[in-house]
């Protein structure tokens, strides 16, 4: 075993953990907060999170044919295909919610969720239909901002690309948002008044529907927000690439806690930093034996074991039985 | 009488259409409307049962010997009807969503796959394939691996509830899938993306032709399967199910050993899987892990919720409806569009040679599934053919009668 090898890439590996934890983070929030309200694992977000991908290269191959990418500084095009990508997600959570899950409200618990991968499949092919008319491909690459593969060193060994740190930063602010929206506002007091009795919050007042759609509205946001980053960091997509790292994401909701905001942010980075172990250090610890294409299995092991020993996840309150 | 009458006539009909013209869909479509509509005709029983076993053990190996392509498709829907009543048990009866449940349709084929074929020597050393005889043993070996497998996988996860069920499910069909991928490596035992080939096929009589034989065996399992899923409907352990799916607690209160039971349905559906998988792998020669996607797990979980959960007939049904509509109806509008393409017909004023090549109607299956359980779940939660007990139960959805409390 090569332990100065294992010196050398660690700083690396970690900084990989931490982006590819934010980036769960971010879609993690989308099914936990949509868990706290409506006590349902909506299969469809790791669709809605693609969709902000799409649209994200949209707008920049738009502007790249058009000449424009060039021109306009990165920060406002970065600022408007991150807040196109969000707008979209979110009105498309919503539009899904009103069509696909608000008539199955009452329905037994596994009917609206197999509702939900019927969403989910349904827009993959959706997307991959659209894009096959409107481009005749669907594996589509991010156009590069030049500025953005530029390097910065932190040290003699590691260097971090700044899109590395527009991806952190971005990640960093939609959390602090977020956290404000919910625990500083009225808004947000509505939001967890929802969450913890509709019967009692509609009582006081709250128009539950609306507080639902809002909560779509936000989680599918952020979703779009991560899907925009995620293809900017990664730059390939195409129509089915949003399901794993939407599963991975579940993953993280569940460690956190499902249901708990601060939870599947911390379950997001514990899954991201894992995974990034896994994937570079699993060769090296066993010889070659065992590569990074096990990082998938390790992460579902997981969530098995955190299922298993602690089914409230990191961060999640014991909630008594519900009949 | 006139319902005899007819369904006779309609049934001639189908087999006609089909003689005539042996290359149409819509022939061979008509065939399988009149068998669907034998079934729930109102004709005696008996005259009923002939007439179905006349179509299915005379007409349709006829009719596959005018093309063989339509016996192929009878086959694969008798394959995945099998997968279909399995799942049936576990999510219709037990009530416990399985979204990784052609995992176990994999283990059963790679039983076979590896020790019916020269894989085995790399794994073993000397003497394989095994003899093609073995594969009946198999059969039977194929179900008692997928059932451990089952049971495996069931110890640590039952405890869980319903939806978390669901994706550790999720995640175990890609973890099986993952493993068939990688396992070339440090054993090779898979032979990764790369696949197993060929697969001893096994024995059949010499008086009938070989792919005829191999439906009869098919259709003989699926009778089987059928058999037993409807004794099991009605015995102690699936009431016990059933009194599962409706309430968990309540079911414990009344004395229904909670995990002993999850885990017989994992143990039973998973068993056909494993089967099924045996047959499957017999009958392609060639297995890789393509097979086992996430998206053939969704398809059977769409036939079985197409047919309605819990109900045999509806599982058969659905199963016969997916397939279908998979490797027929939408291969054949992939066709079709083809050939307009290459024809340069114009639609309206719009040439369709202009069509993007990326448009394959055959491509999207997963768009057909998912239209299927939204809408099902939306329209019509309780299927096309819907068990009777299920129907009550569903009936006050969508009268806007209250709900019931929400959940405390």
């Amino acid at each position: 075993m090569d332990l100065e090898l294992l010196v050398t890439i660690f700083p690396q590996v970690l900084l990989d953990g931490i982006l590819l934890g934010f980036m769960y983070a971010l879609i993690a929030l989308g099914y936990t907060m949509v868990y706290g309200v409506l006590e349902f694992i909506n299969f469809a977000h790791s669709e809605i999170f693609i969709v902000g991908a799409f649209v994200g290269v949209e707008i920049l191959l738009g502007l790249k044919s058009a000449g424009l990418l060039e021109t306009i500084p990165w920060l406002p095009v970065l600022l408007l295909v991150l807040v196109a990508g969000m707008a979209a997600s979110g009105l498309l959570a919503v539009s899904i919610e009103r069509i696909a899950y608000r008539p199955l409200r009452h329905a037994p618990r596994l009917i609206p969720l197999i509702s939900a991968i019927g969403v989910s499949f349904f827009l993959q092919d959706a997307i991959r239909l659209f894009e096959s008319i409107w481009r005749n491909a669907f594996n589509l690459v991010y156009p590069t901002l030049d500025v953005l593969n530029r390097r910065y060193d932190l040290t003699s060994t590691i260097d971090i690309p700044l899109k590395s740190v527009v991806v952190i930063a971005a990640a960093l602010l939609m959390l602090w948002a977020l956290w404000a929206l919910v625990n500083r506002t009225k808004i947000g007091t509505a939001i967890r008044a929802v969450a913890e009795d509709q019967a009692a919050a509609s009582l006081m007042g709250i128009n539950v529907n609306r507080i639902i759609s809002l909560t779509f509205l936000i989680g599918g946001a952020m979703g779009g927000a991560a899907g925009v980053l995620f293809g900017v960091q990664y730059s390939l997509i195409n129509p089915y690439t949003g399901f794993i790292p939407g599963l991975k994401a579940f993953t993280a909701a569940v460690l956190g806690g499902i249901g708990n905001i601060p939870g599947a942010m911390v379950g997001g980075l514990v899954l991201g930093l894992l995974e990034a172990f896994a994937a570079s250090y699993l060769s090296l610890l066993t010889g070659g034996a065992f590569g990074a294409e096990y990082k998938d299995i390790f992460a579902f092991s997981v969530l098995i074991l955190i299922l298993i020993f602690r089914p409230k996840g990191l961060l999640g309150e014991v909630v008594r039985e519900r009949a | 009488m006139t319902h005899a009458a007819a369904s006779i006539a309609l049934l001639a009909l189908g087999g006609a259409a089909v003689w005539i013209y042996p290359r149409s869909i819509l022939a061979f479509l008509v065939f399988q409307g009149a068998l669907l509509a034998i079934y729930v005709s109102r004709v005696p029983w008996w005259l009923r049962a002939a007439l179905l076993a006349f179509g299915l053990l005379v007409m349709m190996p006829v009719i596959g010997g005018r093309n063989g392509y339509y016996l192929e498709v009878a086959t694969q829907v008798c394959i995945f009807a099998a997968l279909a009543l399995g799942l049936n048990i576990v999510v219709g009866l037990a009530g416990l969503l399985d979204l990784g449940y052609v995992a176990f349709f994999a283990v059963g084929a790679y039983t076979w796959a590896i020790l019916g074929s020269p894989h085995g020597n790399v794994i073993f050393g000397g003497g394989f394939p095994l003899p093609a005889w073995m594969f009946y043993l198999f059969l039977l070996v194929g179900l008692l691996v997928a059932a451990i497998t089952g049971v495996l996988l069931g110890l640590p996860v039952l405890r869980l509830r319903g939806d978390y069920l669901a994706i550790v499910t999720l995640g175990f069909g890609e973890v099986i899938r993952v493993l068939a991928n990688n396992l070339d490596k440090p054993i090779n035992i898979t032979n990764g993306p790369k696949g197993l080939t060929p697969i001893s096929r096994p024995p059949l009589p010499y008086f009938v032709e070989y792919n005829q034989g191999f439906y009869f065996l098919v259709l003989l399992i699926v009778v089987v399967v059928i058999l037993v899923n409807r004794r099991l409907e009605d015995s102690h352990i699936g009431r016990a199910w059933e009194a599962m799916r409706e309430d968990e607690l309540a079911a414990q209160a009344m004395g229904v050993p909670l995990v002993r039971s999850k885990l017989l349905a994992f143990a039973c559906g998973a068993s056909f899987a494993g089967v099924m998988g045996v047959v499957f792998s017999a009958k392609q020669i060639f297995i890789n892990p393509e097979s086992f996607t996430f998206l053939e797990s969704i398809g059977v979980l769409a036939m079985v919720i197409l047919g309605g959960m819990g109900s045999i007939p509806g599982a058969v049904v659905g199963a016969t409806v997916v397939t279908v509509l998979n490797i027929q109806v939408l291969k054949g509008l992939s066709l079709w569009l083809n050939e307009l393409k290459n024809a340069g017909t114009t639609i309206l004023g719009y040439n369709l040679a202009n069509l993007p090549t990326q448009l394959e109607p055959a491509k999207y299956e997963r768009m057909v599934f998912g239209i299927i359980l939204v809408v099902m779940m939306i329209v019509r939660p309780q299927g096309l053919f819907p068990a009777r007990r299920r129907q009550r139960e569903l009936a006050h959805l969508g009268e806007g009668t209250p709900p019931a409390a929400p959940p405390a």
